[in-house]
């Protein structure tokens, strides 16, 4: 498959295997013994290998994917057989493992642009902006505060990262920008990318490992998936890195950040968002004593597990206590859950856990047919998920044993 | 003009404003339409085609004495519930084919039911305006029906309800034209949603990151997105020629799909603020009951009143299969919540599950 073929008519075709072939360039690229030579000009910057036509034009892939990003003309998203200085772009901004990009995020990072210097927005990203403010106008107020919680954030940071993570921010934005009036507007992109990324993981247009227990009448499968299962399958752990909420929709895969999160001394970020999502879902009664013990466990002064959310955020939220409601914590428990996102997610993705997991975790093997193919496997029952609240209602009375009768084949009457 | 215009009777005036309002409409889609610069089949064309489709019925359901209307996946992949005409609800493992739990409703023509994200309730509802939560006991001699806990009250017929993320509140739409949204513990109404010119047939919740909008389809052929915190209509498109049956996210929760009396299914996308894709063939006349996607979004299963289930590849725009074993109209279909396999009910009164 020749790398060639992909950006005709200005449309691109993005292909997952393209992009790891690329991505294995590239870290090939940087590495120290074999890759190409790194020069320190004010900061990292590299230079481009000698311009042969075709290390010409796999450059200017690059570039235009934004793995390497051009540092005097960022704009001028192409690659020059000359000596301008161009910088490896830090794998957290690259393709694969960052789309999709969010419009949320999109407007946060132009809110701070314009926050950060006023009329620094061209006229592209003012258009975008107007779009934005208008498509997402009810969660504008929080667009703002995380902009100006990031600016403060990066404030604190050495002003040679600042500046490095600013060039990395914009050049990402540059390459991957989601385009947001509908004059300018392929959908099709999107849905091709997510079909791609999720077909080996949906059973009806890809078979399931070991087999599909529809099919074969095999529950494998699904033991294999269980949530307290002891070693995952790799594609269960593969499907975290695809965005924030496959992690945390999967238990196993919360688990695994909490304990992340614990060894990074942020724990309470993700019991704060899950003790909000509590407040937001639960019974209206218990709305006044659980949103107290969200106070008192991560918001007030001295709480034991204080979670850090800027002072706006927390001003606002504590004149809302006043009168507890069911959305009182919603400011907050978006910004806590944008940190994760943005700061300890991607971390936890390049973190040792997580990739010792990925090792660890098993392809299962595909079930032999049955070589007789007259003979059904019998079909096992399953506990009943009701089940569950009976036994914890009895206090584990013995009585729940006979009470459930796992049918097996003919048909009961009730 | 104006001055003979104010002259004339009050129905002219009317007749014009509707005719007025017909041209604008063509004329917008016209402009809409020019806007398109690629449409999604055409990029769609450099992507692989799907090779031979096979899906066969894996388990057919039966015990429901009437048509079946409705039915939901419990969580665990295996156990679902389903409602029929004669106002039963059967809870069953579509594994095994047992039935494991069964209601009998006050009355008939159950037209909603839903599984409790717990796997411990269900939730039903149809021409009693009501929608009804039971608890689910495995004890065999407790009757369901003692401990049911009444929550929404509409005041026309019940068409579709689901849980939100948790047992303790639930989504109605309604023949009253109205959405609402309900504490389960107390009964209470949270928000009310109004917008829809006529019966409201169907709802679904956008799977987002922050969980707070969903959307809705009626027989005023508008499909409608809404706050549910505000209760606002932030969406709305209207591009379909007839009673919306059913509306469905797409995964990614950037778009989602609708079944219609119009014999088509559309794609509409959130962002884009418009339809993208028709699935239509000149073949289908009979109306789509029902729609859900395939777990990548690559297929879309569309049930039919000709009994038919369609296959769409939904980045191609064509019909990749066509399944046929129901015997009457399929009036519900939903994929699994791991995606291997999707369940159709009939009023045939079966259910089948397809892998």
């Amino acid at each position: 498959m020749t790398i060639n073929t992909l950006s005709q008519d200005g449309v691109q075709r993005q292909q997952m295997p393209c992009l790891t072939k690329m991505e294995r360039m590239i870290i090939s690229m940087q590495d120290p013994d074999m890759g190409i030579k790194l020069r320190n000009q004010r900061l990292l910057i590299t230079v481009i290998p000698h311009a042969m036509t075709e290390a010409l034009h796999i450059g200017q892939l690059f570039v235009k994917y934004g793995y390497i990003y051009p540092l005097k003309e960022p704009r001028n998203l192409i690659l020059k057989a000359d000596d301008s200085p161009y910088r490896f772009q830090t794998p957290y901004y690259w393709m694969s493992t960052r789309w999709p990009a969010s419009e949320l995020d999109y407007a946060i990072y132009l809110a701070k642009k314009n926050i950060r210097k006023q009329g620094e927005l061209i006229e592209y990203e003012k258009e975008c902006y107007n779009a934005l403010h208008k498509r997402i106008n009810h969660t504008w107020d929080f667009v703002v505060m995380q902009a100006r919680e990031q600016l403060r954030a990066s404030k604190q940071r050495r002003k040679a990262d600042r500046i490095v993570l600013e060039c990395q921010e914009q050049a990402y934005w540059l390459v991957n920008r989601p385009p947001v009036s509908t004059a300018h507007y392929p959908p099709s992109k999107r849905y091709v990318k997510y079909c791609e990324q999720y077909q080996p993981h949906d059973p009806i247009m890809q078979g399931c490992l070991p087999s599909n227990p529809w099919i074969t009448d095999d529950i494998m499968f699904w033991n294999m998936h269980s949530e307290t299962v002891a070693v995952p399958t790799k594609l269960r752990v593969e499907r975290w890195s695809f965005s924030f909420m496959e992690l945390l929709n999967d238990s196993m895969g919360r688990k695994e950040f909490l304990t992340y999160l614990e060894k990074e001394f942020s724990a309470e970020n993700l019991c704060f968002w899950q003790a909000c999502e509590d407040v937001r879902h639960g019974e209206t009664s218990k709305i006044p004593e659980k949103v107290d013990e969200v106070y008192k466990q991560f918001l007030a002064p001295g709480a034991s597990r204080w979670v850090n959310i800027d002072s706006k955020t927390m001003e606002k939220t504590l004149e809302g206590l006043k009168r507890p409601h069911r959305f009182v914590l919603d400011d907050a428990q978006m910004h806590i859950y944008f940190l994760m996102k943005k700061d300890s997610y991607p971390r936890y993705l390049k973190s040792e856990l997580y990739k010792n997991l990925l090792a660890r975790a098993i392809v299962p093997q595909e079930t032999k047919k049955s070589v007789f193919p007259f003979m059904r496997r019998q079909r096992h029952s399953s506990p009943s998920p009701a089940l569950a609240t009976q036994i914890g209602e009895d206090d584990g009375k013995g009585k729940n044993s006979n009470s459930v009768k796992s049918n097996s084949g003919t048909a009961s009457r009730l | 003009m104006a001055a003979q215009e104010v002259a004339a009777q009050p129905s002219d005036t009317l007749a014009t404003l509707k005719t007025e309002s017909e041209t604008l409409k063509t004329k917008l889609e016209e402009e809409r339409a020019k806007l398109h610069d690629v449409e999604l089949h055409q990029v769609a064309e450099k992507i692989e085609a799907l090779g031979q489709f096979v899906m066969k019925t894996r388990r057919t359901l039966k015990g429901h004495g009437n048509k079946v209307l409705c039915m939901d996946w419990c969580k665990d992949k295996r156990r679902i519930v389903s409602s029929s005409q004669d106002g039963k609800v059967i809870v069953w493992d579509a594994f095994t084919t047992n039935k494991e739990h069964a209601v009998t409703m006050p009355c008939t023509w159950v037209m909603a039911c839903a599984y409790a994200p717990s796997g411990c309730a269900v939730a039903c509802g149809g021409l009693d305006n009501k929608c009804s939560v039971y608890p689910l006991s495995l004890d065999k001699n407790e009757n369901l029906a003692a401990k049911k806990k009444s929550v929404a009250m509409h005041t026309n017929y019940l068409s579709a309800c689901c849980f939100t993320n948790s047992d303790m509140q639930i989504l109605t739409s309604s023949g009253d034209g109205t959405c609402a949204l309900w504490d389960v513990e107390s009964g209470q109404m949270l928000q009310s949603f109004h917008g829809h010119a006529a019966d409201v047939l169907c709802l679904d919740l956008a799977p987002s990151e922050t969980g707070n909008t969903f959307v809705s389809g009626g027989c005023d052929k508008k499909a409608c997105v809404w706050d549910m915190r505000t209760g606002q209509c932030v969406q709305s498109f209207e591009t379909h020629e007839s009673d919306i049956n059913s509306v469905r996210y797409y995964p990614s929760g950037d778009a989602f799909a609708s079944g219609s009396d119009d014999a088509t299914c559309r794609l509409y996308d959130l962002r884009a603020d418009r339809e993208v894709a028709i699935y239509s063939k000149e073949s289908i006349i009979f109306g789509a009951s029902s729609v859900d996607f395939s777990l990548s979004g690559r297929l879309l299963f569309g049930g039919y009143n000709d009994y038919t289930i369609n296959v769409w590849d939904v980045l191609k725009g064509t019909r990749v299969s066509i399944l046929f074993g129901h015997e009457n109209r399929v009036s519900t279909l939903r994929v699994s919540p791991d995606g291997t396999a999707f369940c159709s009910g009939s009023w045939d009164h079966t259910l089948r599950i397809w892998a």
